[in-house]
């Protein structure tokens, strides 16, 4: 589903973030990405949503060789991946339910659709009583919750994940990464880049490390 | 294993559920809508910032636009001048009535005067004295001061032919002295077309001051979003996606500029209206002042709101390319 073919990905200032790195994703896995801060679990995440481009080698994601995908093509591309961010990244001057529904209105989706796209997405995390909340009024887990319900609402193939329990107590770190399972089970290809070792290795799914821009373990299934 | 099967034919029906000319054009409508609804909001939402923008595009429009409307005016008041252009043939004080009478026939049968007027010296007093309210000063005078006179109108148009005829009739021994009634006339219409060009300077500068301000506040609306651009931008929104809502924001702010300039033109005529019917009373006229009228108002509601979009277009051609997700 995501492979990675001898990338490699230098910074401007000459800061080597990713050497040479191979990996094969398989369609319908949960795979961890882990490894010390800047040690290029970002940099492998935004070379597949198209947020860099790699310095050399390729990356071919859902059968698409990304080198191929223009910059006006990137929305399209971004639309087919649901991605969560560790600092939830929402939309502050507006409810948790316009929040999650922005994929649907951007991939324009009819009004019954995106609502009832939206409640179902908000039920599967837990915060359907909440859609007319605003984000400020939130708790920390609460707003990372509506994040995977946005990143889950277009049905995306593939999901991403930064460091989403990033500022979560343990219980409910547990609690998220069990949503990221449970998507992995209906059939989305998950990646979660997380340095939570504790956590993700009882969850028994495989983990590729990286340390300082190579890949060091986890590289074949 | 169940499980994914179903996941997969959802993931089919999700697809299929978007295909198709139509539907995609109906989303492109839909987000129109919503972006125009939105940003309409956005607008009223600050009424008093929002107000003071329209009122600097309503200023800066109504100034060109007024003025044009008072040249429009003029124009209309002196049409009835225009033409044809007349040329007073002032006859020799020793001429008699008869031989007058003769001169003026000869005139009116020529090809190139169309017509040709005989008034005789005590018709003229008449007049004058009516006219002027002089009655009871002329009366007091032993002796007629004004002479007999032909109004003579050439054929031709143009002043030029004009002027030939009024030399070659002023050659002629009957003639003491013939004035063509038209240097005054070409001068009020020359100095009507400086007016206008001038007109048309200012408004070519304040049109580019307009667009320049739209661009600003537009920018300065893009500044202020600039993280919700990017999380669109992050979830798949095109720049096309994230412009619309700012090229209506431009569209508003034109449009509503437009209607503020159409209000302003209307209540300055307002405001000199009394005044100028009690000139034109003055004037023995019924000249009365005439406005931009629906269709003049309608095209500058029209002409702010292409501004407003040229000045957002250029904002957001600048800015909006710059905001992406890092």
């Amino acid at each position: 589903m995501i492979t990675f073919d001898r990338v490699s990905k230098r910074y401007d200032e000459g800061h080597d973030a990713l050497r040479e790195v191979s990996v094969d994703i398989d369609r319908d896995d949960l795979v961890f990405l882990t490894g010390h801060s800047g040690a290029g679990k970002s940099t492998l995440l935004r070379l597949i949503m198209l947020m860099d481009r790699p310095t050399r080698g390729q990356v071919t994601v859902d059968g698409r060789n990304l080198a191929t995908v223009g910059s006006r093509a990137i929305p399209r591309h971004r639309r087919d991946i649901g991605v969560v961010f560790q600092n939830h990244q929402l939309l502050f001057d507006r409810p948790v339910f316009d929040n999650v529904a922005l994929p649907l209105i951007i991939a324009g989706y009819d009004y019954q659709e995106v609502g009832r796209r939206v409640r179902a997405a908000l039920d599967k995390v837990g915060l359907l009583e909440r859609e007319r909340a605003m984000p400020v009024t939130l708790s920390g887990g609460e707003q990372q919750r509506v994040g995977i319900a946005r990143a889950v609402v277009g049905k995306p193939k593939i999901l991403l994940a930064d460091e989403p329990t990033g500022n979560l107590d343990p219980a409910l770190s547990a609690e998220i990464m069990q949503l990221f399972e449970e998507f992995n089970r209906v059939g989305v290809t998950v990646l979660i880049a997380s340095h939570d070792l504790a956590l993700i290795s009882r969850l028994r799914h495989r983990i590729i490390t990286l340390r300082e821009g190579r890949l060091v373990s986890g590289s074949a299934a | 294993m169940s499980a994914r099967r179903l996941a997969a034919q959802r993931r089919e029906g999700a697809s299929q559920s978007r295909t198709g000319f139509q539907d995609l054009y109906r989303a492109w409508m839909r987000h129109h809508r919503l972006s125009a609804a939105d940003s309409l909001y956005r607008v009223l939402d600050k009424p008093l910032s929002s107000v003071l923008t329209w009122l600097v595009i309503g200023i800066a429009l109504a100034l060109p636009v007024g003025l044009n409307v008072a040249l429009d005016n003029v124009d209309h008041l002196s049409s009835g001048w225009d033409s044809p252009a007349q040329i007073s043939l002032f006859l020799r004080e020793d001429l008699e009535a008869d031989r007058a009478q003769q001169f003026q026939q000869a005139l009116a049968a020529r090809e190139d005067i169309a017509g040709a007027r005989y008034v005789s010296r005590e018709e003229a007093l008449a007049e004058f004295s009516e006219l002027s309210g002089f009655a009871d000063v002329l009366a007091s005078l032993d002796e007629n001061p004004l002479p007999d006179l032909v109004l003579v109108t050439p054929a031709g148009q143009g002043g030029e032919a004009a002027s030939a005829l009024r030399e070659e009739l002023q050659a002629t021994p009957e003639v003491a002295q013939a004035v063509l009634d038209m240097e005054w006339l070409q001068r009020l219409n020359s100095l009507m077309e400086l007016s206008r060009r001038l007109v048309l300077a200012v408004g070519g500068l304040l049109v580019l001051g307009v667009v320049l301000i739209l661009g600003n506040t537009i920018r300065l609306a893009i500044e202020s979003r600039r993280e919700e651009i990017v999380i669109v931008k992050l979830v798949g929104g095109s720049n096309a996606f994230v412009r619309r809502p700012f090229l209506y924001t431009g569209l508003w702010y034109g449009v509503g500029g437009g209607v503020f300039a159409a209000t302003l033109v209307a209540l300055s005529l307002w405001f000199l209206s009394a005044p100028v019917d009690q000139l034109a009373a003055l004037y023995q006229s019924g000249f009365q002042l005439s406005g931009l009228g629906i269709m003049g108002a309608l095209n500058l509601v029209i002409l702010g709101g292409l501004l407003g979009l040229t000045g957002a277009w250029l904002a957001v051609a600048r800015h909006l390319v710059e905001i992406e997700p890092r």
